[in-house]
C-alpha cells in the first residue's frame, strides 16, 4: 500500500536542478506582486471601506503658539452628516499621553502630550478639536464652523533664541526651559591638535527643515470591536508591532487585543513609524463610537503635521597636520525639534549620530563635540531616512574637501591618506561607537574607477576654459543597520530588537510564511521571499511571505533604520534552515532513506546515491498532515517553525558604508545647478536582489538631492509655515535628476548567517554632502562657498559675489 | 482638502452663459480648463456660490481661425492645441515657443487660454505672451455687448483686470505677422514649476533693426506689463550686441523684481540679465 | 434652467459616461472631483489621491483621449465623457506594454505614483514613439515619485517604447 502512493517518480537531481531556476539569494528577480502595482490593484490604506465608517478631519492650531480660551462646538455638531466633534477635554480621561524620551540618554526631557491640546497650542497645525462625519467633505464642511477662542502667545521658532536666558518656557514645568537634551563627548587633546595643525578651519554649516512628502499621506482605519473589546487598525506604518504596543498601552488595552495590520505603503522613509496624536485620536473615536474610523491626512495638514527632520546649525571644524593628516574634528551643533519631543523613539537621535560618527572614516586623534537640542513652536520632530546620517556626513565630509582645497591636495588622495585602513575593523572611535567591518578604501577605489575621475577632472578644466562651471564632489558615509538593543530598547521604547518569522508548510508542499516588517516599496517581501525560496530550493512561486499583521506575526522590531533584510531575513534564514532539517528528518523517516543522503532540490527529496526523487514536498506533507500514523516510530512531524534572531554582536548596530560621487554644472548666469551624473558604492554585506538594492539607493540618493538643492520648510518670525504645498515645497521631479551609477563592495557581516547588512538609507546618507560637495568645487575659481542648505540660485549668486 | 459647496450649472450657449454672467455677476466664477480654479477651491481661498461651466460652450471652442491680418484664437482653446496646433506653429511662433513651459502635459490638457488670461497670474507665461506680442482680447457681456481690450492695458493689478463682473473673454485676436522674431526665456529650477525670473518678446525685422518689439517679463512683478522703454532701446540698435547694451542700462535703472518665497528681488534682477540678454539674442536671429 | 446643489448624500447632478468601457449612470454631487468620484462612487481604487491641488499627478486618468489630473476636474464634468482608469486600460495595447516594461525594469517601489506614471508615459509614447531619455523626463516632470529617483521608470518608458517600435515593424 505505502510504496504505491509514494512511487518514485522518474526525475533525476540534475534535471531537477536545471528545471528550476535560480531565483534565491543573489537573484535580481521581479518584486513579488509588481503586477499588483501596476494594474492598479494593490490595496492601501484609503482604498478601505467599511460598513458604518465615519470620516475624521481635524481642526488646526492655526498660531504657533496660543492659548486655547474656549472652543464652542455647537454649531459644527449641528450640521449634516456630523457624527461627533470631540475636544481635548473630551479625549483626556481615554488616554495616557504620550512621552517622548528614552531613559538612556541622560539629562533628555520632554512634556506629556495628549492626542489634542488641552489649553495651549504649540504648533501651528497641532490639532485641537476632531470632527468625525460621513464624508471627509461634509467633516470639513463642520470644522469650517467650530469656534475657537484663541489668545496668541509669543512663539519661539529660532532654537538659539529659545535657549537664551529669558525665552519663554514652552513647557514651563520641565526644569531646563527649552532645552530637551545636551550631550558632550571630548576625547584627546582637541587643543593641542588644533594648536599644532598646519590647518585648522571652520564651517558654519546650516541645514532647513524638510520632511517626508510620501506621496500616499498619513493615515489609517480604525475599528473597535464593542463585543470582543478588540481593536483592529490598519495602517500604513513600518512597525506594526511597536504601534500594536503603543495603542494598547496608550487606550489601556491589553496587547493581545490590539491588532494592527500594516497595509501596502504608499511610501514612508520613516515617516510612518512614529505615534502621532491625531491619529490616535482617531482610534479612540472608535472606541468611542464602536463603529470604524478613518482619518487620512490630507496634503495641506501632512506638510504641518507630519514629523520634520535635519535642520541642524553646526560649526564644524577640522584640524590638520602639517604633512596633512587629519588630527581632529570638532563640532558645536544646534538642533530645533519643535514643540514635543516625538514618542516612542525620542526626537534627538540626529545629535546622537552626530555625536558618534563625526568623522567616523578617518583616523584622527581627538574629538570635540557639543549639541544641544532645543524645543520651540513648531512642528515636533521625528525621524527621515538616514535621521542623522546624512548631517554627520555632511558635516564631515563638508571639512574635508574644504581642508583638500585649502591645502590644494585631490579630495580623493587626501581622502586615503587618511581613511581608517579597511584591515583595521573591528574598531572602536573616539566616540565610543563600535564598527565591525568598514570597507572605504576599497569603495573608493572602485568609485574612482567607476566614474574614471581623471577623465572627469579633464573635463572639467576644459569646461572651466570655455567659461562653464562644472564641479566634482565626493562624500564617503557611514550609516547604521541591523540594529540592536542600545537604540531603542535600553531607553525604554517598546521596539522589539529581537524578531520572529514563522515558515509553515502547507499540505500542498508550498510555503506560506510570516513577518512582522512591512514593505513600503523597498522590495522587503522579496528578499524575505527569496531567502527562504534559497534555502528550502523552491520557486519563489511557492514561497507564500505574509508582512506585518501583528495576528499572525511574531513579534517584530518593524522596518526602520535599515534593518529589514539583515534582521527580518535572518530570523527567515534560521526558520527555513530549521524547517528544512524537519523537512529532511521526515523524509528520512517516511521513505526510509537515512537522512544526510537527503537533499531538498525544486521541490523533490533526493537521495544522493542514485540522484533519483524519492518524493516531491508535496507528497510528504500530504504524508506529514493526513497520514501522521506513517511517523510512528519517531516524533510527530512539525512542519511550521518560528525562530527569532536579534543582533547581539555589537548593541549599537552594524555600520555600512560606501562613497558617492557627484558632477554638476552651476550655471552663474541664474544660480541654477545641473546635476549631470552620480555614482555611488556601497558596501551592505550580502545583496539579496541586486537590482531592488540599487534602486533603494538611487531612490534614497535622489532624496538626498532634494534636501541638498531643493527641499526645505519655510517659517516666518512668527512660526507659520509659509510653503506647505506641493508648488513650494520643492521636491525632485524627473526633469532634473541625473542617471545614477551603482557599484558594490562586500563585506559581509559576520553578525549573521545571511550576512546582510542594510541599504535602505545608504544613498540618502552621503548624497547631500556628495552635491554640495560639488557645487562648491565648481565655485571655488570663484571663490564662493555655499554653507547653507537648501543651496538655492541665490545662495549662489550671493556667494560668489554677484549679489549680496 | 474638499471644496464648499457651490451650485453649478452647465452653460448651454455663450448667451446663456452671458445671460448668466449678468445675473450672478461677484458671486459666480466661470469653469473652464480649471487648472487653477480647482486648486483653490479646494485649498478653500475662494468660495464661489456658482461655478459656470463653459466647457461646452460652441462658440468659444472653435478652431483657431486665420485671417490676411489676423489670428484669432477662441477662449477654450487648450494649452496643448498651441503645441499641437499647426497654425499656432505656423503663424504664433511666440505661443508655439511658450506653450510647452506651461506646467505640465495633464495640465496642459485641460487649461484654456481664456482662463489664463482672465486669471492673469503673475508667474505665468500666457498673459506676459499677450501683452508682449500686442494681443486684443475680445470680451462680451449682456450689457455692454461685444468690445475689445488691448492686453497691455487689461491688466491693472495682482489678480485684477478690466474685466467687468457681468463680462468674459470669449477669443484673443493677434496680429498675424509672417517671419516675426520671437524670444522666450524661462528659468525655472524645475521643468514646469512658476519661474523664477520669464521673458516673452516678439519684434518685426526691419532691415538690420527691430521694429514693434514688444517684451514683456513674467514671475517679476504683480502684473505683466510691456516693457515699453527697453524696446524703445533696442529698437535704437544696430546689432544685438548694442540692443543688449542699451537694455542692460534700461533694465538695471528701472527693473524692481518681486521677491517670491524661494527667490530674492536681487537674485531675480541678477537673473533677469542674463534672460533679457538671450531674448534679444533670439529677436536679432 | 435647472441649478443643482449639493445638499449632502442622495441629491446631485445625474451623469452618464463610458467609465472603462462601460456606460455607467450615477448621480453626483457637483462639488466632488472626478478623482473621489472614481475611488468613492464607482469603487475604482487605482487611482491615487497625492496633493489634491493638481501638482503630484498620481491622480492622472484618461478622459476623452486625454490624461487629465483628476483632482483638477469635476465628476460633474465626465457627463458624456470617455473615462479610462488604470483598471480599464490592460486591453490598451501601449498601457499594456508599459506595464510589462515597468515590471521589467523595477519601476516602482511603493506603486502609489505608477497609474499616473504609465498613463502619462502612456500619452507621450501615442504622440512620440521615439523619444529621447530628455523628452521622456520631460514629459513626466510633472509626476511625482518619492521613491525610485525617475531613472528606473525613464528606463521602463524607454524599453516600452523599443518594444513597441519592434512589434510594429515586425
Amino acid at each position: 500500500m505505502r510504496l504505491r502512493l509514494y512511487e518514485r517518480p522518474l526525475v533525476t537531481s540534475a534535471e531537477l536542478v536545471a528545471n528550476h531556476k535560480h531565483e534565491g539569494i543573489g537573484a535580481s528577480v521581479q518584486r513579488v506582486g509588481a503586477k499588483r502595482l501596476v494594474q492598479g490593484q494593490a490595496r492601501y490604506c484609503d482604498d478601505i471601506e467599511m460598513a458604518r465608517m465615519v470620516h475624521v478631519c481635524f481642526l488646526r492650531s492655526p498660531y504657533a503658539h496660543a492659548r486655547i480660551a474656549s472652543i464652542d462646538t455647537k454649531v459644527a455638531r449641528a450640521m449634516p452628516g456630523v457624527v461627533s466633534v470631540l475636544t481635548g477635554a473630551d479625549l483626556r480621561a481615554h488616554c495616557e499621553p504620550f512621552l517622548g524620551i528614552l531613559s538612556h540618554l541622560p539629562g533628555m526631557v520632554s512634556a506629556p502630550q495628549w492626542p489634542l491640546a488641552l489649553q495651549t497650542a504649540r504648533w501651528q497645525g497641532e490639532p485641537v478639536v476632531m470632527i468625525a462625519a460621513q464624508t471627509r467633505a461634509l467633516a470639513e464642511d463642520a470644522l469650517a464652523l467650530v469656534e475657537v477662542d484663541w489668545k496668541p502667545l509669543e512663539p519661539v521658532v529660532d532654537p538659539e533664541a529659545a535657549l537664551a536666558q529669558d525665552a519663554t518656557a514652552i513647557h514651563p514645568e520641565l526644569e531646563k526651559a527649552n532645552l530637551a537634551y545636551e550631550a558632550r563627548v571630548d576625547r584627546g587633546d582637541f587643543a593641542g591638535e588644533v594648536a599644532r595643525s598646519g590647518l585648522c578651519l571652520s564651517l558654519n554649516i546650516s541645514t532647513t527643515r524638510v520632511t517626508a512628502v510620501t506621496l500616499e499621506p498619513r493615515g489609517l482605519v480604525a475599528d473597535w470591536d464593542n463585543g470582543r473589546e478588540e481593536l483592529t487598525v490598519w495602517m500604513g506604518t513600518q512597525v506594526p508591532h511597536m504601534m500594536q504596543s503603543v495603542l494598547a498601552k496608550h487606550l489601556r488595552i491589553s496587547e493581545n487585543r490590539v491588532r494592527v495590520v500594516g497595509m501596502e505603503t504608499g511610501g514612508s522613509f520613516g515617516l510612518k513609524i512614529h505615534a502621532y496624536p491625531d491619529e490616535f485620536a482617531a482610534v479612540m473615536l472608535s472606541r468611542l463610537l464602536g463603529r470604524p474610523v478613518k482619518f487620512i491626512a490630507d496634503r495641506l495638514e501632512s506638510f504641518s503635521s507630519d514629523v520634520h527632520a535635519r535642520a541642524h546649525n553646526a560649526r564644524v571644524e577640522i584640524a590638520v597636520s602639517p604633512d596633512h593628516r587629519i588630527q581632529a574634528f570638532g563640532v558645536d551643533g544646534l538642533l530645533g525639534i519643535g514643540a514635543y519631543s516625538k514618542h516612542p523613539r525620542g526626537s534627538v537621535n540626529e545629535v546622537r549620530h552626530v555625536v558618534n560618527l563625526l568623522g567616523a572614516p578617518y583616523q584622527f586623534a581627538a574629538l570635540h563635540a557639543h549639541v544641544r537640542v532645543a524645543f520651540q513652536n513648531k512642528t515636533p520632530y521625528g525621524m527621515y531616512r538616514g535621521v542623522g546620517h546624512p548631517i554627520v556626513c555632511l558635516l564631515t565630509e563638508m571639512a574635508v574637501e574644504c581642508a583638500a582645497r585649502k591645502l590644494k591636495v585631490d579630495p580623493v588622495e587626501f581622502r586615503f591618506k587618511n581613511y581608517r585602513a579597511d584591515s583595521d575593523y573591528p574598531a572602536e572611535l573616539l566616540s565610543g561607537t563600535k564598527l565591525e567591518a568598514l570597507s572605504h578604501e576599497a569603495c573608493l577605489r572602485q568609485l574612482v574607477s567607476l566614474m574614471d575621475y581623471p577623465a572627469l577632472r579633464k573635463a572639467q578644466a576644459q569646461a572651466l576654459a570655455d567659461g562653464r562651471y562644472q564641479g566634482i564632489g565626493f562624500a564617503t558615509f557611514v550609516e547604521n543597520s541591523n540594529h540592536g538593543s542600545a537604540t531603542y530598547g535600553r531607553g525604554g521604547a517598546p521596539i522589539a530588537a529581537n524578531d520572529g518569522c514563522t515558515v509553515c508548510l502547507q499540505v500542498d508542499g508550498t510555503v506560506l510564511c510570516n513577518s512582522g516588517v512591512t514593505d513600503t516599496g523597498q522590495g522587503t517581501e522579496t528578499a524575505l521571499t527569496q531567502i527562504v525560496a534559497h534555502t528550502l530550493d523552491l520557486p519563489l512561486s511557492a514561497v507564500r511571505m505574509q508582512l506585518g499583521d501583528t495576528a499572525a506575526a511574531p513579534v517584530s522590531g518593524g522596518n526602520w533604520g535599515s534593518r529589514g533584510t539583515g534582521i527580518a531575513g535572518e530570523a527567515a534564514l534560521q526558520a527555513s534552515l530549521a524547517l528544512k532539517d524537519e523537512v529532511l528528518r521526515c523524509a528520512s523517516v517516511l521513505w526510509d532513506v537515512p537522512q544526510g543522503r537527503i537533499s531538498l532540490h525544486g521541490g523533490h527529496l533526493v537521495d544522493s546515491i542514485g540522484g533519483q526523487s524519492l518524493g516531491s514536498l508535496a507528497q510528504l506533507c500530504q504524508a506529514a498532515y493526513v497520514r501522521p500514523d506513517l511517523f510512528k516510530s519517531c516524533p510527530i512531524p512539525q512542519f511550521a517553525v518560528t525562530r527569532f534572531y536579534a543582533q547581539r554582536e555589537y548593541d549599537g548596530g552594524i555600520y555600512t558604508n560606501g562613497v558617492q560621487a557627484s558632477l554638476v554644472e552651476v550655471d552663474i548666469r541664474t544660480g541654477c545647478v545641473s546635476l549631470l551624473k552620480h555614482w555611488i558604492v556601497d558596501d551592505c554585506g550580502v545583496v539579496i536582489n541586486p537590482a531592488l538594492a540599487d534602486e533603494q539607493l538611487r531612490g534614497a540618493i535622489v532624496q538626498g538631492i532634494g534636501q541638498a538643492l531643493l527641499e526645505g520648510c519655510l517659517y516666518d518670525d512668527q512660526g507659520q509655515l509659509m510653503n506647505a504645498t506641493m508648488a513650494e515645497y520643492l521636491t525632485p521631479m524627473a526633469g532634473e535628476m541625473p542617471d545614477i551609477c551603482v557599484g558594490h563592495v562586500v563585506t559581509p557581516t559576520r553578525s549573521s548567517e545571511l550576512g546582510a547588512k542594510g541599504v535602505a538609507e545608504a544613498g540618502i546618507t552621503g548624497a547631500i554632502a556628495a552635491v554640495v560637495n560639488a557645487v562648491n568645487d565648481a565655485l571655488f575659481p570663484l571663490n564662493g562657498q555655499v554653507t547653507d542648505l537648501p543651496v538655492t540660485p541665490d545662495r549662489i549668486l550671493k556667494a560668489i559675489g554677484v549679489i549680496h | 482638502m474638499k471644496a464648499a459647496h457651490f451650485k453649478y450649472v452647465l452653460a448651454q450657449s455663450l448667451e446663456h452663459c452671458l445671460e448668466l454672467l449678468s445675473e450672478h455677476g461677484d458671486e459666480a466664477r466661470l469653469l473652464a480648463g480649471g487648472q487653477s480654479l480647482l486648486p483653490s477651491l479646494a485649498l478653500r481661498l475662494s468660495a464661489p456660490a456658482l461655478l459656470i461651466d463653459i466647457n461646452r460652450v460652441q462658440e468659444i471652442s472653435a478652431q483657431p481661425q486665420v485671417t490676411s491680418s489676423v489670428v484669432r484664437l477662441p477662449a477654450l482653446t487648450r494649452h496643448a492645441d498651441l503645441i499641437t496646433s499647426p497654425v499656432v506653429q505656423a503663424y504664433l511662433p511666440l505661443l508655439h515657443r511658450a506653450a510647452p513651459w506651461i506646467a505640465h502635459p495633464g495640465i496642459r490638457n485641460r487649461g484654456t487660454i481664456g482662463g489664463s488670461l482672465a486669471l492673469g497670474d503673475p508667474a505665468s507665461e500666457l498673459p506676459a505672451c499677450a501683452v508682449a506680442a500686442g494681443a486684443t482680447l475680445i470680451l462680451q457681456s449682456k450689457s455692454g455687448g461685444s468690445r475689445r481690450v488691448p492686453a497691455r492695458s487689461f491688466y491693472q493689478g495682482m489678480f485684477r483686470n478690466t474685466c467687468g463682473a457681468d463680462e468674459m473673454i470669449v477669443a484673443v485676436e493677434f496680429a498675424r505677422i509672417d517671419g516675426k522674431q520671437t524670444g522666450f526665456k524661462e528659468v525655472a529650477r524645475r521643468r514646469g514649476d512658476y519661474a523664477m525670473v520669464g521673458l516673452a518678446g516678439q519684434a518685426r525685422r526691419s532691415g538690420q533693426r527691430l521694429t514693434d518689439v514688444g517684451l514683456s517679463f513674467f514671475a517679476v512683478g504683480d502684473y505683466p506689463v510691456l516693457e515699453a522703454e527697453i524696446c524703445q532701446a533696442i529698437e535704437a540698435a544696430d546689432t544685438a550686441a548694442q540692443a543688449v547694451t542699451l537694455a542692460l542700462d534700461v533694465y538695471e535703472r528701472e527693473m524692481q523684481p518681486s521677491a517670491d518665497l524661494w527667490c530674492s528681488s536681487q537674485a531675480k534682477k541678477y537673473i533677469g540679465r542674463s534672460v533679457l540678454e538671450d531674448v534679444i539674442h533670439d529677436l536679432f536671429q | 434652467m435647472t441649478y443643482f446643489n449639493d445638499l449632502g448624500p442622495g441629491t446631485g447632478l445625474n451623469i452618464e459616461l463610458q467609465l472603462n468601457g462601460q456606460p455607467v449612470r450615477a448621480q453626483v454631487s457637483v462639488r466632488q472631483n472626478l478623482g473621489d468620484f472614481l475611488r468613492e462612487s464607482q469603487g475604482f481604487k487605482g487611482t491615487h489621491i497625492g496633493c489634491e491641488h493638481g501638482v503630484c499627478g498620481a491622480c492622472t486618468v484618461r478622459v476623452d483621449g486625454r490624461a487629465v489630473r483628476s483632482c483638477l476636474s469635476l465628476a460633474v464634468q465626465a457627463d458624456a465623457a470617455q473615462v479610462f482608469t488604470i483598471e480599464g486600460l490592460s486591453d490598451d495595447p501601449v498601457v499594456r506594454v508599459l506595464q510589462d516594461s515597468f515590471v521589467r525594469c523595477h519601476a516602482m517601489q511603493c506603486g502609489f505614483c505608477t497609474a499616473g506614471m504609465v498613463l502619462t508615459a502612456a500619452e507621450l509614447l501615442q504622440a512620440r514613439p521615439e523619444p529621447s531619455r530628455a523628452e521622456v523626463r520631460e514629459y513626466l516632470s510633472g509626476n511625482y515619485c518619492r521613491c525610485t529617483g525617475y531613472e528606473s521608470i525613464v528606463n521602463a518608458v524607454m524599453d516600452a517604447a523599443q518594444t513597441l517600435r519592434k512589434a510594429l515593424s515586425d
